[in-house]
């Protein structure tokens, strides 16, 4: 079932610069095609009959905005997704930052965390989980509240599986978590090394230097500039010789940065090279 | 066909028993046409550049997977990759988006579909071929409300009917196309024919 279009594009410019306004919140950026299915979508979610609706409630109940920013953004994500990509990490980018005596990783909104825990599968494997710190960012308090606890649906667990044989992982993926009743809880060590925060790239700077940098599937909702404006916030948080991890269908490519960096074999992952 | 608007964009989407249609179908297109060619088609992500290969090699068109803000061009074929939906930015740029499936489907069709009617309105052209669900009806719907050209394939030609099935029970359709139909019909969409 599709959204109906009852959100205008006027409507859509005027709500954001409230939200901008009230909340400090900035989306005037963001991919218009895609936040305008989101507030069709919250609409029909939230039974607004109209666009005013909507508008009202935001304007004058402040604890609505964590439901509102829950729902824009958009949160799918899962474990070893593209597990080719996982199987460059695992087989190439792990063994060069294994020369460090520490290792930083940023996963740039994280969600609820699925891409942290994938990683922290990985550091295990590699025998680099000690020497390693994951930060987990996202926009959104409420999606790291759930990343920390580590529990995820079990009907999700045979893809995962899947993707992690595929990713190039050989143990018993069900090692990592254990079932209770419809969903499943990661062994709570995998989180020992993770650091939850709220940042949100489009306002906040950078707050550390880091060897590898995964944002796979976050700027597709931005528009070109403020994609720029990501790339250079990265730029400045990467080490020299570190690594950019971009979705499968994103690109450094025509950016501000590109020059910067080199393309790692056909994955989306880019070194830093000046 | 009289006073027919300008087409300037041309959607085709499908499932099920498409993928022999677009083979036989894109290979005849003609190399100039004034519009790009966007093809949803439901696939699994695995064999991902498989499809892309097949048509790049056969047809005379330009075939490129979609990536995400890239700028169309007209008598281009471009591929929605699996696992995203594809919106239109405005009638040159695409995004890409990863939310959730709709019609159990990423890429959805009526997804596509009822993002180009919004910004091409009736200058949007649709096929919708085979397939075994209800996917791209909605999406067709759209774009006949904003007077865009609606067409699908004749059932009875198609492997899975229930797609091109659904969409004439449902609603008005222009025109009724059988494969062999298709490529000169399109081509004839072409304000440079």
């Amino acid at each position: 079932m599709i959204e109906l279009d009852i959100v205008k594009d006027d409507d859509m410019e005027m709500l954001l610069k409230d939200i901008s306004h009230l909340y400090g919140y900035d989306f005037t950026q963001y991919s218009k095609a895609s936040l305008k299915r989101r507030l069709n979508r919250i609409c029909m979610l939230d039974k607004f009959t109209s666009f005013a609706e909507l508008r009202y409630r935001l304007i004058h109940d402040d604890a609505y905005l964590s439901r509102f920013i829950e729902e824009i953004t958009v949160n799918v994500t899962e474990m070893f997704r593209d597990p080719h990509f996982y199987a460059a990490l695992r087989h190439h980018i792990l063994p060069i930052l294994r020369t460090y005596p520490f290792i930083r990783i940023w996963v740039a909104g994280c969600s609820t965390g699925e891409e942290a825990y994938s990683l922290a599968i990985l550091l295990k494997e590699t025998d680099l989980f000690n020497k390693t710190l994951i930060y987990a960012t996202d926009i959104n308090p409420s999606v790291l509240e759930k990343a920390s606890k580590g529990i995820f649906p079990l009907n999700q667990m045979k893809q995962y599986s899947r993707n992690y044989i595929l990713s190039g992982g050989n143990r018993d993926f069900s090692s990592y978590y254990m079932s209770m009743y419809d969903v499943v809880k990661f062994n709570s060590d995998l989180s020992s090394k993770m650091i939850f925060s709220t940042h949100n790239l489009v306002s906040d700077s950078s707050f550390n230097e880091f060897q590898l940098i995964l944002c796979r599937n976050v700027l597709i909702y931005f528009d070109k500039d403020l994609q720029n404006k990501v790339f250079k916030l990265f730029d400045d948080s990467l080490q020299p010789f570190g690594f950019l991890a971009l979705g499968a269908k994103e690109t450094l490519r025509f950016s501000n940065v590109e020059y910067r960096y080199k393309q790692w074999d056909e994955d989306k992952i880019w070194k830093k090279i000046s | 066909m009289e006073n027919r608007k300008t087409t300037e964009i041309l959607l085709i989407g499908g499932s099920a028993g498409s993928i022999s249609v677009l083979l036989e179908v894109l290979p005849q297109l003609q190399d100039h046409l004034s519009f790009p060619l966007v093809v949803v088609v439901h696939r699994t992500s695995h064999p991902e550049s498989m499809l892309e290969d097949l048509l790049r090699f056969r047809s005379r068109l330009p075939v490129e997977e979609v990536y995400d803000k890239m700028t169309l061009k007209d008598a281009c074929i471009y591929l929605v990759p699996a696992d995203y939906h594809l919106l239109f930015e405005n009638k040159r740029m695409v995004s890409l988006d990863c939310s959730e499936k709709v019609n159990y489907s990423r890429p959805s069709i009526d997804v596509t579909f009822q993002s180009a009617a919004q910004i091409f309105e009736e200058h949007t052209a649709a096929l919708l071929l085979s397939g075994a669900n209800a996917d791209g009806i909605e999406g067709l719907r759209c774009i006949a409300e904003k007077k865009g050209a609606v067409f699908v394939q004749d059932p009875e030609t198609a492997e899975i009917a229930y797609m091109p099935r659904q969409a004439l029970l449902n609603l008005q359709v222009d025109t009724v196309l059988e494969p062999r139909e298709m490529a000169s019909f399109i081509n004839q969409l072409s304000t440079y024919y």
